[in-house]
């Protein structure tokens, strides 16, 4: 599903450039769980919003099931973003003003779906999640666990083929944390592809792979050796 | 995203931030009052003006005595002096086709007295076409009578101060008021009529040219007022008083002949370029406000980012996030526009209670205008801020909390 081949990222801060990726050559296969690990500027985020489609590699290609995407026109990428693509970040990033249901039915509001079917499907997505009886709370209202969900919802809303989250349970406590990623797991058991950033080297032993990152390269693959291409 | 849909978050968007929201309306709302109230007070002070000028009469001419300078032609050499205008050269004037009626006016000051009370006013000598061609109106008795200009009868009319101030709530008509050493029977009272053009119609007295010319001891008029007999008889009773004038005066073009169309055009051209020149200065406000909204707008993308960030992630395309900003300055600009006209129609209110008399009129134009530079200056201002969001880099603007 998704093939990376030796990217580069490199970012100008100051008179200095940083790389932030070096030759990062990576192909996951889809229905994995996949957790990408490292010390903190080791390029992580980086890496999962290059595959994500929110930044663009300076160097290597990307294709995401089958299309080469490095010579896609914004619009484009933002459809793909938009049917293809959940994110799920360490911050949530929740609108504050809008309820949790306004903020789950957002992506279905943009891709111009029907009011009516819009409703039905948010009602369904907070159910699963356990919030139905939060629907009409704003963010501020919620704990970070819940708010966490209402970004999975929002997230999964599209229901895309590939789910990232970049330390989705950095900002939670221990219990919210287990929380969210028993419904991340839950999303892989129904083949969504997920691929999580975490620091957290115990989350990383509950995927089934893990890639290991230094200084803007894979130093370990455990599953690199079952997809080569 | 239905235009629905996008009204819904832009209004969304707009109670989110109420400081800001109501700031901009309030802005948009002051420059749109602005505009229309000050072109309502131009346009009034046009309308004032002409309704002056109606009430002095229709299709009325002034013919002056002396040449009017500005119709240019070189000085006389022999010390020339105008031939006066006289009350035969008024009533040769009624032969013209193009007029209907002819008013010789003479005028001075003489003291006018009733049992000990006495007031210096102005004296008119004139005939019973003044009636019409003025528009007067009587409160009680009539006007001088129809007959034969040379008879000096020894009647008079009053303006209403006048009677008042000889009379005071005593009947007047029948009575007897002395006017230099003649006495004067009183035969009618106008009805009041307020100032027209500078001449007080209430502190006057009028009697019949014969008597004034008697009064006076002398022949000379001060002016004649010629009624055309319609609106487009002017020119050519303009035309044809210039003409007898002339043979009446051996050749020469020694009156000037002013018509009230000409000068009510001029006037109305004066306020017409006057309301133009408020509703202008008005419209910088609006201007002030576009800029403001640019301002709160910019601040809004900033405040925003993470917002913008999370659009782009979820799939919006630069383009749909530049209309959804440009259509929350539209929205704002349309709300304050309209918060606007509600204002100025509260103002014109206020003014039309404070002055009953001056006809604040808005033109159709106006509000139409102000709300369309309204809108137009809000989305022009909302473009830039818009842009910035568009083309913020997704992965910055989610870094940013
Ligand atoms: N927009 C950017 N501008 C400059 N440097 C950046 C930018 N994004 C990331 N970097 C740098 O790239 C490196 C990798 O960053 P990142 O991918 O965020 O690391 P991680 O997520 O593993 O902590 C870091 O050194 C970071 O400072
Ligand atoms: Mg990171």
């Amino acid at each position: 599903m998704i093939h990376l081949e030796v990217i580069e990222r490199v970012f100008q801060v100051g008179d200095e450039w940083v790389h932030a990726l070096r030759q990062v050559s990576l192909h996951v296969a889809r229905g994995e769980y996949l957790s990408i690990m490292g010390p903190s500027g080791s390029g992580k985020s980086t890496l999962l919003n290059i595959i994500g489609l929110l930044d663009r590699p300076d160097k290597g290609s990307y294709r995401l099931e089958d299309r080469d995407i490095t010579d896609l026109s914004d619009r484009q990428q933002a459809a793909l973003r938009r049917h293809k693509i959940g994110f799920i970040f360490q911050f949530f990033h929740l609108i504050p003003r809008l309820t949790a249901a306004e903020n789950v039915e957002l992506p279905l509001t943009l891709a111009g779906i029907v009011p009516a079917e819009r409703k039905q499907r948010v009602a369904v997505a907070l159910e699963r999640l356990g919030l139905a009886d939060r629907a009409r709370h704003r963010p501020d209202q919620l704990s970070g666990g819940q708010r966490q969900r209402v970004a999975i919802a929002r997230a999964t809303i599209m229901r895309p083929a590939l789910v990232l989250a970049d330390e989705p349970t950095g900002n939670l406590d221990r219990a919210s944390g287990q929380d969210v990623i028993d419904t991340i797991e839950a999303l892989n058991g129904e083949g969504i592809t997920v691929v999580m950033v975490t620091h957290d080297p115990e989350l990383g032993r509950r995927t089934r792979r893990q890639v290991q990152m230094m200084d803007g390269r894979i130093v370990q693959d455990t599953g690199a050796a079952h997809d080569t291409r | 995203m239905t235009p629905g849909d996008v009204t819904r978050f832009c209004f969304r968007a707009m109670t989110g931030y109420p400081l800001r929201t109501s700031l901009m309306l309030l802005a948009m709302a002051i420059g749109v009052a602005a505009v229309v109230l000050l072109t309502a007070l131009g346009e009034g002070a046009r309308r004032y003006v002409a309704q002056q000028f109606t009430s002095l009469g229709t299709h009325l001419l002034i013919v002056l005595p002396g040449r009017s300078e500005t119709v240019g032609g070189p000085p006389p050499l022999m010390g020339e002096t105008p031939r006066d205008l006289t009350v035969d050269d008024a009533m040769a004037l009624v032969r013209s086709s193009a007029i209907r009626r002819v008013a010789p006016i003479m005028v001075g000051s003489a003291p006018v007295s009733r049992s000990g009370r006495s007031r210096d006013v102005i004296v008119m000598g004139s005939t019973a076409s003044l009636y019409r061609v003025r528009n007067l109106a009587m409160a009680r008795g009539r006007f001088l009578p129809d007959g034969e200009v040379d008879r000096a009868d020894a009647v008079v009319v009053l303006g209403h101060t006048l009677k008042n101030e000889l009379f005071g709530n005593e009947p007047a008509v029948g009575g007897f008021v002395r006017i230099g050493q003649r006495r004067f029977r009183v035969i009618g009272e106008l009805a009041r009529q307020g100032e027209s053009l500078g001449l007080d119609m209430g502190d006057i007295a009028i009697i019949p040219v014969a008597s004034a010319q008697a009064l006076y001891n002398r022949a000379s008029l001060f002016r004649i007022l010629v009624q055309a007999s319609g609106r487009e008889a002017v020119a050519r009773a303009e035309q044809a008083i210039l003409d007898i004038i002339r043979e009446r005066h051996d050749g020469e073009d020694d009156v000037t002949v002013i018509t009230q169309d000409a000068m009510l055009a001029t006037f109305d051209r004066i306020f017409q370029a006057l309301t133009l020149a408020v509703a202008g200065i008005a419209g910088i406000s609006l201007a002030v406000a576009g800029i403001l909204i640019m301002n709160v707008m910019l601040i809004a993308v900033s405040q925003r980012t993470g917002e913008i960030g999370l659009l782009k992630a979820v799939g919006a395309p630069g383009g749909q996030i530049l209309r959804l900003f440009l259509a929350e300055a539209a929205m704002l600009s349309i709300l304050g526009a309209a918060a606007g006209l509600l204002l100025a129609a509260a103002g014109q209110l206020g003014l039309s209670r404070l002055f009953p008399d001056f006809p604040v009129a808005v033109p159709v134009w106006a509000p139409i205008a102000a709300v369309g530079v309204a809108i137009g200056t809000g989305l022009l201002f909302g473009v830039l801020p818009a842009r910035r969001a568009a083309r913020m880099d997704p992965v910055a603007a989610l870094s940013r909390r």
